[in-house]
């Protein structure tokens, strides 16, 4: 399947189908835990109903639909004698399965969290478990993975059938981990998702529409995990996160296409649905009193979003979340937003001798982020050799010409910059 | 499924122990051998010789090549082995956590290949 951007019937139609097609692959591998064949069974079902649906409509049972053409096509190729015979005994096995029980039950069950759970195991190298997720659950081909990844097509290709084999040949179970993993195993599925997201959302100049439409397939797959999983409140804290980060993204850029800093940004662009179903949730996260990173995150972009109600950040708020989650995290990333957030609170310099405490943090010496914050902060102290040389080193480290545009402003700036 | 238990340890580091002490680490061993017998799921298992009781035999060109020593120089050697029969990589991992020398050393847990 490809994600194709070409709007209308076509859209809806492969909107529906993918949302089918996880389920029936989740279910077919649950029970031989071979994706690979589940995903054969299902290929040639998924691109009849691409075209079929945009014609014809949408039919009022996806799923049916899918497995009786696919029991069709399943036949075809078991009297060719061709290949993936395993796939074909699998579809009419569940086919006749689906028959027996239409009566009393005809919802296939949701496996589709345990497939995720088998996807992001720890036995699957990290790197590749938000590209398994995508294909299995979204039915993305590997080029559009790959093109998001910024990967060779045929090295993602490989890498997604080694894992695929890996699931099969190690025994890799289908099912939601004991209660004393589910902490950590759940960890590494919203990680993947978040990895969809932010490979998504990442898209530097937001041009490209493969790469948006992978952020929101990270937000359905966050909806997904989060209404699978209601009682888990690291869950709801991503889907508030993602929702948060779209909620400002129409106020991302300018008219003129150049980058916007979060807190230049015109509160009126952002969209307040979003950030209200995002406060909803993270309300219900906050309930649960299990605190995790990612329901501090999304607690910091609340207090960012505040500004539209109050004219002004709460960075009190803001210092003490990125202090917590320094604590849970270790990241000198966060530390770096936590110095910017104390420059606010206690002032330029208190924010700058923040920083300094990073400065021998070898990661950070090739990190955009910490020489554009500490350009920033080095200017409002009134240091500007320094900071004009800190805003030079930003510039050579970014990679997309509007942020190295609007670096380049702030550099020429003779206040430097200011946050809000 | 069965999996492979390889279980790898500092051989250095090992023979370092005083024999006191490396008879302690012994009841470790036989209760989780105990524990994977009740569980009826123990195929096989034992401990192995030090590497410098190992001999590799390689055939090159027609030419056998019998070498004293291992397979390969590590930081760890193979020390022993489980083999087990359990649902599925998650009961395998759980049981590969519980043998002493996964907090010794390091347990690889390898599916075995299965003839179709």
């Amino acid at each position: 399947m490809t994600a194709r951007d070409d709007g209308g019937s076509h859209a809806t139609a492969e909107a529906v189908a993918r949302r089918s097609y996880g389920k029936l692959v989740a279910y077919l591998a649950q029970r031989t835990r071979d994706v690979a064949a589940a995903e054969d069974a299902l290929s040639d079902a998924f691109a009849a109903a691409l075209a079929d649906w945009a014609a014809s409509g949408i039919p009022r049972q996806p799923e049916a639909w899918l497995l009786a053409v696919a029991r069709r096509k399943a036949t075809d190729v078991a009297r060719r004698r061709h290949t993936s015979d395993a796939a074909a005994a699998e579809i009419r096995l569940m086919a006749e399965e689906i028959e027996s029980n239409r009566a009393s039950a005809p919802e296939i069950p949701d496996e589709r969290l345990a497939l995720m759970f088998a996807c992001a195991h720890p036995a699957i190298e990290a790197g590749i478990r938000a590209p398994l997720i995508l294909q299995t659950i979204l039915g993305f081909d590997a080029a559009t993975i790959a093109s998001a990844f910024l990967v060779a097509p045929a090295t993602m290709g490989q890498r997604l059938v080694r894992a695929k084999q890996k699931i099969a040949l190690a025994g890799i179970p289908f099912r939601l981990p004991e209660r004393i993993d589910l902490p950590e195993r759940l960890g590494a599925v919203l990680e993947a998702i978040y990895a969809a997201f932010t490979e998504g959302w990442s898209d530097p100049a937001g041009t490209e529409a493969r790469r948006r439409n992978l952020a929101e397939e990270g937000i359905w797959l966050g909806r997904l995990a989060a209404s699978l999983l209601p009682e888990e409140p690291e869950a709801l804290g991503l889907l508030a996160l993602m929702l948060y980060a779209d909620a400002r993204r129409p106020a991302r850029r300018d008219a003129q296409g150049d980058y916007v800093p979060l807190a230049e940004q015109d509160t009126a662009q952002w969209d307040a649905d979003l950030i209200a179903e995002a406060e909803t949730l993270l309300r219900a996260a906050g309930a649960k009193s299990t605190l995790g990173r990612y329901q501090l995150e999304a607690a910091i972009q609340s207090a960012h979003v505040v500004r539209r109600l109050t004219g002004r950040a709460d960075w009190d708020a803001i210092e003490m979340l990125y202090g917590a989650l320094a604590a849970v995290t270790g990241s000198p990333v966060v530390a770096i937003n936590r110095a910017v957030a104390i420059a606010e609170t206690r002032g330029p310099a208190a924010g700058l001798a923040a920083l300094d405490l990073l400065k021998d943090d070898p990661q950070l010496t090739a990190y955009q982020p910490y020489w554009a914050a500490r350009a920033g902060l080095l200017a409002r102290t009134g240091a500007r050799a320094e900071a004009d040389r800190a805003y030079e080193l930003a510039i050579g480290l970014e990679s997309d010409p509007a942020v190295r545009r609007y670096l380049q402003r702030q550099r020429e700036r003779p206040e430097g910059y200011r946050s809000e | 499924m069965k999996y492979m238990l390889l279980i790898y340890g500092d051989e250095a580091k090992m023979r370092a122990i005083p024999k006191e002490d490396a008879s302690k680490m012994m009841p470790a061993y036989f209760a989780y051998t105990e524990a994977l017998k009740k569980a009826g799921i123990l195929l096989g298992g034992d401990r192995l010789q030090f590497t410098d009781m190992a001999t590799t035999v390689r055939i090159r060109e027609g030419k056998t090549n019998v070498v004293n020593g291992p397979y390969a120089e590590a930081k760890e050697q193979l020390a022993g082995y489980y083999l087990i029969d359990v649902p599925d990589m998650d009961s395998a991992l759980s049981w590969a956590s519980r043998c002493p020398g996964a907090s010794a050393g390091t347990v690889e847990v390898r599916p075995l290949w299965i003839m179709q």
